[in-house]
């Protein structure tokens, strides 16, 4: 039972790592595109690596939460916050996964080259056409916006686990290493 | 167990929850300009624009009106020195460009502003790509996007006139002494009548990078092998195409690729201030345009030309007018090719027509 009350050391380090990346990533796309100053180039700088590093980091995480089962959540929690719990967390899956491959088949659609550091390049995983590009440079903007209110509604029912209900759901992600239970220590 | 060790009560757990939750929200909403409407957004700028053009779905929502067009550089190694960048090096680098005139309104007259723009796009052979827009005059009327949307707010034009406000101009004008060498051109300038005859400079500052890693401001222009200028024919709203396709039935059109360094305390980061005609400059290679497409079926009506975007070797200087120009490019491309798609909530966009 010790067993399943915390995530995988690997996932919560993978889970804190990312969560600063993404609600960096979102803010930075954001802002980018809503500014005229230096503030645009150099967001869009980041922008491109910081993708493609969300994108490898999430595929390593999938393979782990496929591999390595989550904890249960606590029993008495109503199926309602059961089945969002479920269906939010896999569409934040299917996000980190998608975002940065839209974007990146954006660029392509564009005609533009996919710059990540210097004169390192991305190949084209996209045809250049534009009104391919048109669809998927919106679908990007709306997808962003989903996952920024789906990050909003993950961190809320974060704090309601940790701050109202106090059921343990919130420490069996928390960085901390777990406390050994009790009785290996005595003696 | 328990999570967080508060000594709160209920509500005020509930109220630091919703607390956090609404200061993500707000601070989202400030970063992405919903909540920051004094900050000059792409958007508030390309709205204006868009404004004083009138809308005219499809087209860029600047420099609407031209013509696809597309040759080659050949490049002659005599820049190599002062960059790595493959397209200075001697041999061939295929072009798709652009010649257009200013303004929003792919309709407007040949003959009503003095000044032609050229965009290129050089593809290099390792998918390298520069893009360039440039210029027929000399220097830009201001140094910042902000000044930038002062004037086009002061150019917007009068219902009952279809033309700018005089005064207000004249108050943009007088607030604004930068723009005094552009005005200056501006007063002796008269439209031309071929796109080919025209010079073309890159206005803004960049910087070429050597094979050391050294950097050398430089600003670069396209000089015209054809000599015959001639004022635009009075009475003709539509001249520059043809003039363009009558040209190119005789033969390919050239101009020299001139890079000029600056010296130290010129104005790198100013495109208002010119530099002084003496300094030092090298001719890297040849332009030659040898086809022209109408804008509407041309390679040309798909390309963002996106001053920023620059191969190894060539890097932006801290203009703050290039930022702007590829933050205001990107939602402009974004307008007319979602128009293209039929995306939901556009404006029907003509299809097969001059675009």
């Amino acid at each position: 039972m010790n067993k399943t009350t915390t995530f995988h050391p690997l996932a919560r380090l993978l889970h804190w790592t990312m969560a600063a990346m993404i609600v960096a990533m979102l803010f930075i796309g954001a802002g980018m595109v809503a500014t005229v100053s230096q503030k645009h180039t150099w967001l869009l700088t980041i922008h491109k690596p910081l993708g493609i590093a969300i994108l490898l980091l999430a595929i390593a995480r999938l393979a782990l939460r496929l591999r390595h089962r989550p904890p249960p959540l606590p029993a008495d929690l109503p199926l309602w916050q059961r089945l969002a719990a479920l269906a939010s967390h896999w569409l934040l899956y299917g996000l980190m996964l998608a975002l940065p491959l839209i974007g990146w088949a954006m660029l392509c659609a564009g005609g533009y080259p996919v710059l990540l550091a210097g004169t390192l390049r991305l190949p084209p995983i996209a045809p250049e056409n534009a009104l391919l590009f048109a669809w998927l440079r919106e679908t990007h903007h709306y997808l962003a916006w989903l996952l920024f209110l789906t990050f909003v509604a993950h961190l809320s029912a974060g704090l309601y686990h940790g701050l109202i209900r106090r059921d343990g759901v919130l420490a069996a992600m928390w960085p901390r290493r777990p406390r050994a239970p009790v009785p290996t220590t005595d003696g | 167990m328990h999570d967080i060790r508060l000594s709160l009560d209920r509500a005020a757990r509930w109220t630091l929850l919703g607390g956090l939750a609404l200061t993500t929200v707000a601070a989202f909403g400030y970063v992405g300009g919903w909540l920051a409407p004094r900050r000059l957004t792409p958007q508030r700028l390309v709205d204006t624009l868009q404004h004083n053009g009138g809308l005219h779905p499809g087209y860029r929502r600047n420099h609407a009106k031209g013509v696809c067009v597309a040759g080659w550089f050949e490049g002659n190694g005599v820049a190599s020195p002062y960059s790595t960048a493959a397209v200075f090096a001697r041999g061939r680098t295929p072009v798709v460009g652009r010649f257009a005139i200013p303004g929003g309104n792919p309709y407007a007259p040949d003959g009503g502003v003095p000044i032609r723009s050229m965009a290129l796009r050089f593809n290099g052979m390792d998918g390298e790509q520069w893009r360039t827009g440039m210029n027929a005059m000399p220097v830009f009327p201001v140094s910042t996007p902000q000044a930038f949307y002062q004037q086009a707010l002061a150019g917007r034009p009068e219902p009952a006139t279809g033309k700018p406000d005089p005064a207000r101009l004249a108050a943009f004008f007088a607030a604004h002494p930068e723009t005094a060498a552009f005005r200056a051109w501006a007063k002796q300038a008269r439209p031309s009548a071929s796109y080919a005859t025209e010079r073309y400079n890159s206005i803004n500052a960049f910087y070429l990078v050597d094979g050391n890693g050294t950097r050398h401001a430089v600003r670069w222009a396209m000089l015209p092998l054809a000599h015959d200028a001639a004022p635009g024919p009075a009475g003709d709203h539509d001249y520059l195409a043809r003039d363009l396709q009558q040209r190119l039935a005789q033969g390919p059109q050239r101009w020299t690729l001139r890079i000029t360094f600056a010296a130290p305390g010129d104005a790198v980061d100013d495109a208002a201030q010119a530099w002084p005609a003496n300094r030092r400059s090298i001719d890297a290679g040849v332009l030659v345009i040898d086809r022209t497409q109408p804008q509407g079926s041309g390679p040309c009506r798909d390309i963002n030309y996106d001053p920023t975007v620059l191969p190894g070797g060539i890097e932006p200087s801290a203009d703050p007018l290039l930022a702007a120009r590829s933050a205001a490019y990107a939602d402009s491309f974004l307008r007319r090719t979602a128009e293209q798609a039929h995306l939901p909530g556009t404006a029907p966009a003509a299809t097969g027509t001059a675009r």
